[in-house]
């Protein structure tokens, strides 16, 4: 299981604007580099993360080979109401992740 | 048997079959301009790119190209009537040009990402916001990099 690690703040007020953090353990193999043999490693990349708030996406990120591994993606989301960030990676050779994360609201 | 001369060889023919051909390339400069623009118009299209609004925030002097953090502000109220839609990130002298492109809305509060990324080269890094009204502002920063990502890291 693909490894992630995401920092929310527990709860919020209405209408702050909260600092979400994500990173997810991933090479990130580029396509573009060779072993010692001189073959070409095929690419291996997270193409797509989606942040979702109670079910309605409010972010998403298109990944290119350019990010580093592990990539880090950090963005900030109004706090609206109490319930679930749902954070989703997907990529190459059917790479998944998922996370939830629960936020109250006050 | 392998001698330490026929090793050296091998490893020297080897680091050449890589990239250093493509570094080699006389055409290469021309080449990475190219995949640039055409990553920046299959992103923007006809429309113009203005400079301003956005803040574009790399170090100066990279010392791992490998993992850079960038992280891009735009001037924004972020309103249902005005904000931005997405920030794309490009890089000069990558194999492939082409980032991340973000995608936020009025629901974003604030229009800030941050990220990490590999850059190839000394070069420029390019910031593009794409606005609700249609309009795209830029900011581009000129970094050094002196520990090159993509390139010499050929060998595993």
């Amino acid at each position: 299981m693909a490894r992630v690690a995401v920092t929310v703040p527990a709860s919020a007020k209405r209408g702050e604007i909260i600092e979400i953090k994500t990173l997810a353990q991933h090479v990130m193999e580029t396509g573009f580099r060779r072993t010692q043999t001189g073959e070409l490693l095929p690419r291996d990349i997270i193409t797509e993360f989606v942040c979702r708030y109670n079910g309605v996406e409010v972010f998403r990120v298109e990944l290119h080979q350019a990010v580093a591994a592990n990539p880090l993606i950090a963005f900030t989301t109004l706090a609206t109401e109490s319930g679930t960030l749902e954070f989703t990676w997907s990529g190459d050779n059917g790479y998944l992740a998922n996370y939830k994360a629960e936020i109250k609201v006050v | 048997m392998t001698t330490r001369r026929r090793f050296l060889a091998l490893a020297c023919g080897t680091l050449a079959a890589g990239e250093l051909r493509a570094q080699l390339d006389p055409n290469i400069q021309a080449k990475r301009k190219a995949a640039l623009e055409a990553a920046i118009s299959k992103v923007v299209g006809d429309a113009p790119v203005r400079a301003g609004k956005v803040k574009l925030d790399v170090p100066p002097l990279i010392d791992n190209g490998n993992t850079v953090p960038i992280s891009v502000t735009v001037d924004s109220p972020m309103s249902a009537a005005s904000h931005v839609k997405a920030i794309h990130l490009f890089t000069e002298k990558n194999p492939q040009p082409y980032v991340i492109t973000a995608h936020l809305g009025p629901r974003a509060g604030r229009a800030t990402v941050s990220t990490r990324a590999r850059i190839a080269d000394t070069g420029r890094v390019i910031a593009i916001a794409e606005l609700s009204d249609g309009t795209y502002w830029s900011d581009t920063v000129s970094v050094v990099v002196t520990l090159s990502a993509c390139l010499e890291d050929g060998l595993i």
